[in-house]
């Protein structure tokens, strides 16, 4: 077993990208490039060896670690794919992740993997099948995970539940935990407005989700696009996070408590210090509540 | 809970894998909660998303053969075989294995023969890159086996892979290296052969001669040293066994010998 870093602080992490993980990787102790934990993709570590395996290994005996997976596609119709389940069973298995989390979203049909977060129609059917997965994935990984709200660009006439209320009853029929997308609930709330205020209808979105069930929130930025007639937010993860969820970020932490926080950014990667002055942002709105901000001392 | 498979949503997740990978504006089967204009937008956000992350991926695993052929005409390469091969597993490190073969008949229609070698080679690479970890043969093991070297079998490395193109590969790979502005003068009739292997993690491609290259394909295939250095010698009669060994033994090209 190779990650040994113990579980994820409820503190600001940052999620870790190929061009930092040589410096994460052989940096030593005392430097101020540091961070309380960090979050992989688990499908870009399931390679048999080579430099990124050893990196990460070197990465997962020093931070608490959080697996965040992008391709099992929890929404996928036909089911889970058995093969690549067990290949992360056997990545979580050596990694020992503080947090394993996936999305509400699908991404494979046909056995053809789409390579993004698609959107569900919610319904009680659809339910049924996100249940089924979420299920055995839990079973094949021997632990609850947690389920990421997505972002979306439509919604399908065809569903007859809301997302906040379809999630609820996710948590409550498989026993999983909530990952707390800010930016998400952000970027749906504008691309799907009927008209209202879009940080009213946010709020509300997380006055829904029960509290409890969020065990992680993540944040990001977005890219607008389109006209005046359809303006739309690309969840792009490639720029800071807007101010608008910053608002959003302090009123869930508000409700909810402190939660292990993640600053992502996925395209045009800055330099490290720029994504640890996002973590060092989420951690002074964590840490004003009550409770502090949960950085571990030792 | 019920079971059994929702048909309603898989009819949907087929319906929007072909408008994902497809090249259709008009929109499709699907039923969206807009209007039909932004609704086609719509879908084209995610169109978009999932055929031009894939297209990076393709271009981070083949930058020699998009440089030689430019980033307009690898971005609609790289397009026409994401919709008739889309990947198969949410694993993109081995997605790719396809793609030289796929631009085989763009390649002769471009009077570019050499193209799918070099991708094989760039996909050699990048398979050496996440192959599985062993230890590199030990010099001092081959002392082991003492004048009964020539019956000693070679292990190839998990992450050794031999290229070996009638194209002179390895120099047109290295002309186009982003750090490479020199062009060398490069002879088209002068096949090469690429040995590509993974010493200390550092993944390296070395040119080899044909001969070297024949010792190591016979090698590869089971053949004890003795045999496979004849085939090297009747290949090129100024092979140098030695020499080769040595090179083979720093570069990481054997796991073990026995």
């Amino acid at each position: 077993m190779a990650g040994n870093a113990g579980p994820i602080p409820a503190a600001a992490g940052i999620g870790l990208r190929t061009r930092h993980m040589p410096t994460l990787a052989n940096q030593d102790t005392g430097t101020a490039l540091t961070v309380p934990w960090l979050e992989i993709h688990s499908e870009n570590f399931l390679c048999a060896g080579g430099p990124r395996r050893a990196m990460i290994a070197a990465i997962a005996e020093r931070y608490p670690l959080s697996c965040h997976g992008v391709g099992l596609s929890l929404g996928s119709a036909e089911g889970l794919d058995q093969g690549h389940l067990e290949r992360l069973a056997t990545l979580y298995g050596w990694l020992n992740p503080g947090l394993v989390s996936e999305h509400l979203s699908w991404s494979v049909t046909g056995g053809d993997y789409l390579n993004d977060l698609l959107p569900l129609p919610y319904t009680p059917t659809t339910l049924d099948t996100v249940c089924r997965n979420v299920d055995r994935a839990q079973s094949a990984f021997g632990r609850a995970i947690l389920v990421e709200n997505p972002s979306a660009y439509l919604t399908f006439p065809a569903s007859t539940m809301r997302e906040a209320d379809f999630l609820n009853a996710l948590v409550t029929r498989a026993g999983c935990g909530l990952l707390l997308d800010v930016n998400n609930i952000y970027v749906t709330a504008t691309n799907t407005c009927d008209g209202g205020d879009v940080l009213d209808s946010a709020r509300a979105y997380i006055d829904e989700v029960p509290p409890k069930a969020v065990g992680e929130i993540h944040l990001a930025g977005h890219s607008i696009t389109g006209g005046d007639d359809d303006r739309v937010l690309i969840d792009t993860h490639s720029t800071l996070v807007c101010e608008d969820v910053w608002t959003l970020y302090r009123y869930a932490v508000a409700r909810l408590g402190p939660r292990p926080t993640l600053i992502e950014w996925d395209l045009d990667v800055p330099e490290l210090p720029v994504l640890l002055g996002e973590a060092v942002q989420a951690q002074a709105i964590l840490s004003t509540h009550e409770n502090g901000g949960g950085r571990r001392v030792a | 809970m019920r079971m059994g498979v929702d048909a309603v949503l898989l009819e949907l997740q087929r319906e929007f894998r072909a408008a994902v990978l497809g090249t259709d504006d008009g929109v499709l089967g699907i039923q969206v909660a807009a209007p039909r204009g932004i609704a086609a937008a719509r879908i084209e956000i995610y169109r978009n998303t999932v055929q031009a992350s894939l297209a990076e991926v393709l271009a981070a695993a083949f930058p020699a053969v998009q440089r030689i052929v430019g980033p307009a005409f690898f971005d609609a390469l790289a397009r026409m075989f994401i919709a008739a091969e889309p990947p198969r597993a949410p694993q993109l490190s081995i997605y790719g294995s396809a793609f030289p073969a796929f631009i085989t008949v763009a390649s002769q229609e471009h009077h570019l023969p050499y193209l799918p070698d070099v991708a094989r080679l760039e996909w050699a690479r990048s398979e050496s890159y996440f192959a599985a970890d062993a230890p590199q043969l030990d010099p001092a093991e081959l002392t082991r086996h003492g004048e009964r070297i020539g019956e000693a079998c070679f292990h190839l490395h998990s992450a050794a892979r031999l290229i070996r193109s009638s194209f002179p590969i390895v120099t047109i790979w290295e002309m186009n290296q982003p750090e490479n502005a020199e062009v060398p003068h490069i002879d088209m009739s002068m096949g090469e052969s690429a040995l590509v292997s993974r010493p200390g993690m550092h993944v390296v491609t070395r040119r080899i001669s044909e001969g070297d290259a024949d010792l190591i394909e016979a090698l590869a295939n089971g053949a004890a040293l003795g045999t496979a250095a004849e085939a090297a010698l009747s290949r090129e009669p100024g092979f140098d066994l030695q020499q080769a060994l040595e090179q083979h033994l720093r570069h990481g090209t054997f796991s073990g010998a026995q």
